[in-house]
């Protein structure tokens, strides 16, 4: 991240290669809905967007900052529920508000509140920090059922979106029309919060995370330099919670619960909290993960939850970690030398991880199904759950499937040494 | 009022240990100072009331005239005024170039700048790159601070402090656990970097004291018992029966 | 005065309960300086097992054998989850038991079901005791108490009085020097972190019978266990205690008096507005004590943490 563009700087001092990624994410952006046309499957992506905006601004406290939140979901809700009762205000009022604006209302809303809750709650980093988020959190949920003017109570506010002032004839009834909005606010959003992090407070705040103190022995408070990463993280949560106000038409309690904290706090670790589009790749991977899962399986949250606490466990870097795991060998060009190695682990694997979950499956079968029921589908197989065949298959193939995936790891760690070491080198 | 520093009746207690026991200094702009003392005397206390890392008890603390009476150590460090630490206080996870580019955000008036693009600004980038040649570090530009050798990030440490442009540097053991080579490296470093500036130390190795400072202060439980030339403090037999006796002698 | 004194036992039991699970989590800070998101589901899973062992050998064997497996269990998850965590530093660690506790949450559920299962109180506590004023109080409220009690009382003894306690208030504050002196550290880590959630879990079989045993309890109780220690100040005992039954008697108190803030408002002077329905102060009229109760921990421990960050009864740092 630090190479020296200033030396290479074109007109403008922006080279291509900086813009590049921007570009190809605008184009796949514009594409998407001609590739996935249905409805259901723009919901998903819908989705995936507002997730991204929420998680990467998550990550301007955790991985840039230092600070971990066990309440952010609630700059997100008042965002949201801000938005939604601007949008019934132009409703009602028939203010002349175009719809593409409405975010910006849910992210000043995210920034007053994290101006508030800020003033005390960066003093420190660290546990007290989490405490108090934490604290926030739950006051603000049991305050969301106790003032029903502003947050709805036990049903939530809603809106229309479609009052707003037509934008060039768009009315933004259909689905795409939608997600092309979105679209829009995600490449806004990422781009901006791609810019904090080169600015002098961006860099700052990853001084402060490593260490405060040195930072206030060079002129900066600690404090103020949190303040500022918790503002505009708050600013961003509060985009987020617009759109999803926008999208959906509706922000109820839920959307701020410690639940919602929770999930954000999860797909950011997923993803990599030490890089930038960790928070990016975690988002797109659990919301299709809980998509998928939620279509085949009752125990899609035992699953995550087991991912989840072994990445903590294995992979701390997460998901982005892994890939940059593999810069090395890619700068060396021998990362082909990975890939066969690589291949042979995949039917194995799958195996293996299909095969656990299918012993799981059945074993939730066979104690929650209906009594008498014993039939089971999984995988396109019908079969009888109680049967010990079917338990002789699942268990013998998942640990067959175990033993040859672990007898490839030393094939792997050797392709592995190969391709970190530069050709003739002493190591 | 030419005095860069001057600590006057300066006290510390923890509850009824009083760890300084009013201390009065006079350091002029553009000294070589050091502080020397046996263990437990007090040094790095001494550091961190000046530096307001921690409040005094009693006393007070001027910097060129102002008295820094309450104020925090990132308003003492806009003041003019940056330190070191006994054990090296870096960013690890930080590149080298970073770390001192940090160093350099509030001085070179960026301040809490969410605007500016840093890697855009040539004279930001020019001077952190002018600094971590001054320190000898350039081949370790962009590696990680926290990956770099004890003396390596000694170096970082002081590349740093004086990074900003402060004109009293504070250097809290510089030389502390190197070995030979490494020490006269960071004492050229020191005498390079600190030309023209007012320099407080705080050192163990007499050697890089007696090189090194236009006057020293010895400090022996919570007191100075005598301040003075090199030559001077050689010879202060108060000083020898307190504390340095045998050990200058044989230096020299 | 004796709806008081009913309220006075609701709140000892409900603070008693609150401080069987905070000592546990608060003596685990203070060693390893972790705070354990996931202490309340080692709770609820001695209220699974002990359940489960009920069905088979009856609630004492239960009460026995439930807070050692889930000690053996937690002591397992300290040695081969945290300990390997530990490395990456504390936030890790943070994220790794609030994992946990996602996943044992849904480990209950997969194993138990969704739904609450009938853990019953034993037949020889399931009489009234005695009455005040018509409100019968049940023996096992009684039990309850002095099963805490016994547990304080016995943890404060070991603390304090025995050679292992010794060592382990050392270790408390001074780590590298205990290890230094030939004591085996991460063996005691281990060992606090299992007798910790086994203190958990004998609170989860004691109160499963009269709070219900649902996958839920641990998230209903898993916060409050946290500003409990947070606002007796971490790591101190005694503020545990003394957090734990102030919590119990506020919510307590709050539940069963129901003062409206319109009643307190119209007694300073202000007064009603005429159009309540369209009043945009509606909201705040209509709020009564109970219904705030619940949130009055959170109240006081974000207060407690701008004003005094160490917790009422902890001086120097976190």
């Amino acid at each position: 991240m630090t190479d020296t563009t200033h030396s290479f700087s074109r007109p403008f001092g922006i080279s291509l290669r900086t813009v590049m990624p921007w570009l190809v994410a605008t184009i796949v952006l514009l594409l998407l809905p001609f590739v996935f046309s249905a409805n259901s499957t723009i919901t998903v992506m819908n989705q995936m967007a507002i997730t991204i905006i929420f998680a990467l601004a998550y990550n301007m406290l955790l991985g840039q900052g230092g600070m971990l939140s066990f309440g952010h979901a609630v700059f997100m809700g008042i965002g949201g529920v801000f938005a939604v009762h601007v949008m019934s205000y132009v409703e009602v009022f028939g203010a002349p508000l175009p719809l593409p604006l409405l975010p910006i209302f849910g992210g000043i809303a995210g920034l007053i509140f994290a101006c508030i809750i800020g003033s005390f709650s960066t003093r420190q980093a660290g546990t007290v920090f989490a405490m108090i988020s934490l604290g926030v959190g739950e006051l603000i949920a049991a305050c969301s059922l106790i003032f029903v003017a502003f947050f709805g109570g036990e049903t939530g506010v809603s809106a229309d979106r479609t009052y707003g002032l037509p934008v060039f004839g768009v009315e933004f009834l259909r689905q795409s029309e939608v997600y092309y909005l979105i679209a829009g606010w995600l490449l806004l959003s990422v781009l901006l919060m791609y810019l904090y992090t080169r600015t002098p407070m961006g860099r700052m705040a990853n001084a402060v995370r490593d260490n405060p103190e040195r930072a206030e022995f060079l002129g900066y408070s600690a404090r103020w330099v949190r303040f500022y990463s918790f503002i505009f993280s708050g600013f961003f949560a509060g985009i987020a919670g617009g759109l999803f106000a926008l999208n959906y038409e509706i922000m109820t309690t839920e959307n701020m619960s410690l639940v919602q904290s929770g999930k954000i706090l999860l797909i950011t670790f997923l993803g990599g909290m030490g890089f930038f589009v960790g928070p990016i790749i975690g988002a797109i991977v659990f919301t299709l993960l809980t998509t998928v899962l939620s279509r085949y399986t009752e125990l899609g949250a035992l699953y995550i939850g087991t991912i989840f606490v072994l990445t903590v466990m294995y992979c701390p870097r997460g998901l982005a970690g892994l890939l940059m795991m593999h810069e090395p060998a890619y700068r060396l060009g021998k990362l082909r030398l990975l890939l066969a190695p690589y291949l042979k682990l995949v039917i194995p694997g799958t195996v293996a991880v299909l095969g656990s979950a299918a012993v799981f499956e059945m074993l939730f079968h066979v104690r929650h199904a209906t009594p008498g029921q014993h039939e089971m589908g999984l995988f396109g197989i019908t079969f009888d759950s109680h049967s010990p065949f079917a338990w002789v298959i699942a268990i013998g193939g998942t640990l067959a499937a175990m033993v040859i995936t672990r007898k490839l790891i030393p094939q792997i760690n050797d392709a592995w040494h190969d391709a970190n070491t530069v050709e003739g080198g002493a190591k | 009022m030419n005095h860069a520093l001057e600590l006057s009746d300066l006290k510390k207690s923890y509850g009824k240990a009083e760890i300084i026991r009013g201390v009065d200094l006079k350091i002029d702009k553009g000294e070589r100072h050091a502080i020397i003392g046996p263990n437990g005397a007090g040094k790095s206390t001494l550091f961190n009331l000046i530096t307001r890392r921690m409040a005094p008890t009693e006393g007070k603390v001027h910097l060129h005239g102002q008295d820094l009476h309450g104020l925090v150590p990132f308003k003492v460090n806009r003041m003019g005024l940056s330190r070191s630490f006994q054990i090296s206080n870096i960013f690890p996870r930080l590149s080298v170039f970073e770390n001192v580019r940090c160093a350099l955000f509030y001085s070179m008036g960026f301040k809490y700048s969410f605007w500016t693009m840093v890697d855009r600004s040539k004279p930001l980038t020019e001077a952190a790159d002018a600094i971590i040649e001054q320190i000898n570090l350039t081949s370790r530009r962009d590696l990680p601070a926290g990956v770099l050798s004890y003396a390596e990030q000694r170096a970082l440490e002081i590349g740093l402090t004086i990074a900003g442009g402060a004109d009293v540097i504070m250097l809290d053991e510089p030389t502390a656990g190197m070995s030979n080579t490494e020490t006269d490296y960071i004492v050229d470093l020191i005498r390079k970097v600190t030309v023209g500036k007012t320099l407080v130390m705080v050192e163990h190795d007499m050697g890089v004291v007696f090189g090194l400072a236009d006057r020293i202060s010895v400090l022996v439980y919570g007191q100075i018992v005598a301040t003075g030339t090199p030559e001077e403090v050689r010879a202060n037999p108060k000083v020898q029966e307190a504390y340095l006796g045998t050990a200058i002698t044989a230096e020299h | 005065m004796d709806l008081i004194l009913v309220n006075l036992i609701d709140g000892l039991v409900t603070g008693l309960l609150l401080f069987m699970l905070s000592a546990g989590l608060t003596l685990i800070f203070s060693m390893m300086g972790v705070l354990n998101f996931a202490h309340a589901s080692f709770y609820m899973l001695g209220a699974y097992f002990g359940y489960q062992i009920s069905q088979y050998m009856g609630f004492w064997m239960a009460l026995l054998f439930a807070p050692i497996i889930v000690g053996i269990f937690g002591a397992g998850v300290e040695r081969y989850g945290l300990r390997r965590v530990h490395q990456h530093g504390h936030v890790a660690e943070l994220i790794f038991t609030f994992g946990l506790a996602l996943l044992i949450e849904e480990a209950v559920q997969f194993f138990w079901g969704k739904s609450q299962v009938p853990f019953m109180v034993p037949e020889a506590l399931d009489f009234a005791l005695f009455s005040i004023s018509g409100n019968a109080i049940p023996a096992y409220k009684i039990f309850m108490i002095f099963i805490a009690i016994g547990i304080f009382a016995g943890l404060l003894y070991v603390l304090t009085k025995t050679r292992i306690g010794m060592i382990i208030q050392a270790a408390l504050s001074f780590p590298r020097t205990v290890e230094a002196l030939g004591h085996n550290v991460p063996l005691i880590f281990m060992c606090v972190f299992g007798v910790g959630t086994a203190l958990a879990a004998v609170a989860g079989v004691i109160a499963g019978p009269v709070l219900g045993t649902f996958p839920g309890m641990a998230f209903v109780l898993g916060s409050i266990v946290f500003v409990t220690i947070v606002i007796g100040g971490l790591g101190s005992l005694w503020g545990a205690l003394f957090a734990s039954l102030l919590i119990g008697w506020m919510t307590t108190f709050a539940a069963s008096y129901n003062v409206g803030l319109a009643e307190i408002l119209t007694a300073i002077g202000i007064s009603k507005p005429v159009d309540m329905a369209n009043s945009p102060w509606r909201d705040f009229w209509q709020i009564t004590l109970s219904q705030i109760g619940p949130i009055l921990p959170y109240l006081l421990m974000v207060l407690t943490l701008i004003f005094r960050p160490h917790g009422l009864f902890r001086k120097g740092g976190l």
